[in-house]
């Protein structure tokens, strides 16, 4: 085959391009004016500050971990959104993914009614077992995962439905259980999908804010992930937020650019 | 081990499949019907996908799904290999890895010997991507062999593969199906591959078999315009007395105008008749032909088939009939669609049978 000659392409409408690049500009503009404000004489200083160190470390751990759980409770619960016809399947869709439009803050609420130390389930869990869910590491990443595995869902549900399912008919009459063609040809079929679904809970959880600071508090070096540590700073030090700031970019960057290859392109 | 014992009976919305098919061991089958007959619905209601709501299918001596009693083995448990009409390779294994899906530990060894039996030796390790329409189909078949079926099912095995990879994998499977110990269930919409391939035809129409036989003998006897249509046969029908054929659907005009009777080789025969003529049989002619009493009437051109060294001339009035004559035929006549020419049927062309 060969290629069509380049002189047959055609310009773009003017409206559309003007459009589209004020929206390209729309997302650099910002990071110029975040950039502008970088103190890089003491950027080294201010980054490994024991606050923001402390915030790093706790935002990767608990937003990896967030993802991870997304993962596994997420797809089975997309298979079955996608795959199972049962009653209320649409009222069950619509409650796990409320949390994408619902503001995170009343997620925290909801959750520290629920899972509080005198909440409706974490009031008996801390009777039976002292074990308070909320202000704790763990309140981090229940707060993470309720914000994120909606994201998760969206995406491997859609490419459940998107997948030909006759590929599973041929694995089933070649002698492979349901448990076995799951494994061996829905999830590696789905494979570019689970990863992009994967990337966009963890991004979530990474810059998650508003469920968080409800349900988990502000504790430096226990609940303050960065995007905590930023707030706390632009109030207290602005260098220290812009330092901080430019590291979730470059964080974030970096993801990006390591998945990219693997998920964003085929 | 004893074949393949089906009496399918399933409802989807308004259509009802009804089909009885038995394949011995070592014997294959064919299961032969347009678009729509219900051959997908047989698939799926023999590989699992769908659950019978009356009949019986028995494998091997194991019953599958019975209603009545009430089996019902899931579809991993079938032991039904299928090669499916779009191969269905995985695309995340190589070729190898495809084959050896359904071996226990998924030996690449005993899939390696399988791909030599389909005639790809050395293509374990290519990407599913690589492979051409033929040889993913092949693949599709080892694999399907190679978990160690009790019924093999080839789903429209020649669909969508251009003419050169049709011929290679008609000759592979007409060389390796008599080989192979299993009743192989053979689904198509073409008559000439399921004439060479098959022992036994099963003719689907609507949902209900309307001819079962040998192929030859469906050939020589169809029991309907579908099946002589597909089967590239004529067949007319009508009602005899003493060697002559009143046409149904008089609708044959003789050179007077009156309605056209044909005349037959057999003067006992009485009451309703199908006349069955090979394409071959029939002469046409620039101008009426004289001489010995044969069955002559015009007819105009419909359209024109090119076959191997021979053109397929089809004649829709007035009655549809197919004629085969060398291309110095279509020449010599002017013959095209829309012309006029002379029909001729010799009284010993027809295959006469009784009943409607």
């Amino acid at each position: 085959m060969t290629r069509p000659v380049q002189r047959n392409r055609q310009r773009p409408p003017g409206i559309l391009l003007t459009l589209g690049l004020v929206g390209v500009l729309f997302f650099a503009l910002p990071f110029v004016g975040l950039l502008r404000r970088v103190p890089w004489s003491n950027l080294v200083d201010v980054v490994s500050s024991e606050v923001v160190v402390d915030a790093l470390v706790l935002s990767l751990v608990s937003s990896t971990m967030a993802a991870l759980v997304c993962v596994v409770l997420g797809v089975p619960l997309a298979w079955l959104l996608a795959r199972i016809d049962f009653p209320g399947r649409n009222v069950v869709r619509a409650l796990v993914t409320l949390p994408m439009v619902l503001p995170p803050v009343v997620g925290g609420a909801a959750l520290l009614f629920a899972f509080g130390r005198r909440g409706t389930f974490g009031g008996p869990i801390f009777d039976a077992t002292t074990f308070v869910l909320p202000f704790s590491f763990w309140g981090v990443v229940v707060a993470n995962v309720f914000v994120a595995m909606p994201f998760l869902i969206v995406t491997v549900e859609g490419a459940l439905r998107g997948l030909d399912q006759r590929y599973e008919d041929a694995a089933a009459s070649l002698g492979v259980s349901p448990l076995g063609v799951f494994w061996r040809v829905t999830l590696p079929m789905i494979g570019p999908s689970l990863g992009a679904g994967l990337v966009l809970a963890w991004a979530r959880s990474l810059g998650e804010f508003g469920a968080t600071v409800t349900f988990a508090g502000n504790l430096q070096g226990r609940t303050q992930t960065l995007p905590l540590a930023v707030f706390v700073e632009l109030q207290r030090d602005r260098d220290s937020a812009v330092a901080i700031s430019l590291l979730m970019v470059v964080v974030s960057l970096i993801v990006l650019v390591a998945l990219r290859d693997r998920w964003w392109r085929r | 081990m004893s074949g393949l014992i089906a009496d399918i009976g399933v409802r989807i919305d308004d259509f009802a499949l009804d089909v009885a098919v038995s394949v011995d061991v070592g014997e294959t089958v064919a299961l032969l019907g347009p678009n729509g007959a219900g051959k997908s619905t047989t698939v799926r209601s023999l590989t699992g996908a769908i659950a019978l709501e009356r009949g019986r299918i028995e494998l091997a001596g194991r019953e599958l799904d019975a209603p009545t009693t009430p089996t019902f083995v899931p579809p991993h448990e079938r032991r039904i290999g299928v090669a499916f009409q779009d191969a269905l390779l995985f695309p995340h294994l190589d070729v190898a890895g495809n084959v050896a899906f359904g071996l226990e530990r998924r030996r690449r060894g005993e899939a390696d010997m399988w791909l030599e039996r389909v005639g790809l030796a050395g293509f374990g390790s290519r990407r599913v991507s690589e492979l051409s329409g033929g040889e993913a189909r092949r693949v599709a078949i080892a694999r399907a062999l190679a978990s160690d079926p009790h019924l093999l099912i080839l789903d429209e095995p020649f669909a969508g593969l251009d003419a050169g990879a049709r011929v290679e994998l008609r000759r592979l499977l007409a060389s390796q199906l008599p080989d192979l110990e299993l009743p192989i269930l053979f689904i198509t919409h073409d008559a000439a591959e399921a004439r060479t391939l098959a022992d036994h035809l099963v003719v689907l129409e609507s949902g209900k078999v309307t001819q079962r036989g040998a192929p030859s003998d469906v050939q020589r006897r169809p029991t309907s315009r579908y099946i002589a249509d597909l089967l590239g046969t004529n067949l007319l029908t009508g009602s005899a007395d003493a060697g002559v054929v009143r046409l149904d659907t008089e609708d044959i005009r003789d050179v007077e105008g009156g309605a056209l009777e044909l005349t037959i080789a057999d003067r006992t025969v009485a009451g309703p008749v199908r006349l069955t003529f090979a394409p071959h049989a029939v002469s046409l002619h620039g101008s009426q032909p004289g001489g010995s009493p044969r069955n002559v009437w015009q007819a105009r051109v419909g359209d024109l088939h090119d076959l191997v060294g021979l053109v397929r001339v089809h004649l829709d009035a007035p009655v549809p009939i197919v004629v085969d004559v060398t291309p110095g035929a279509i020449a010599d006549l002017a013959i095209q669609p829309g012309s006029t020419v002379w029909v001729a049927v010799k009284a010993t062309a027809f295959d006469v049978v009784s009943g409607s």
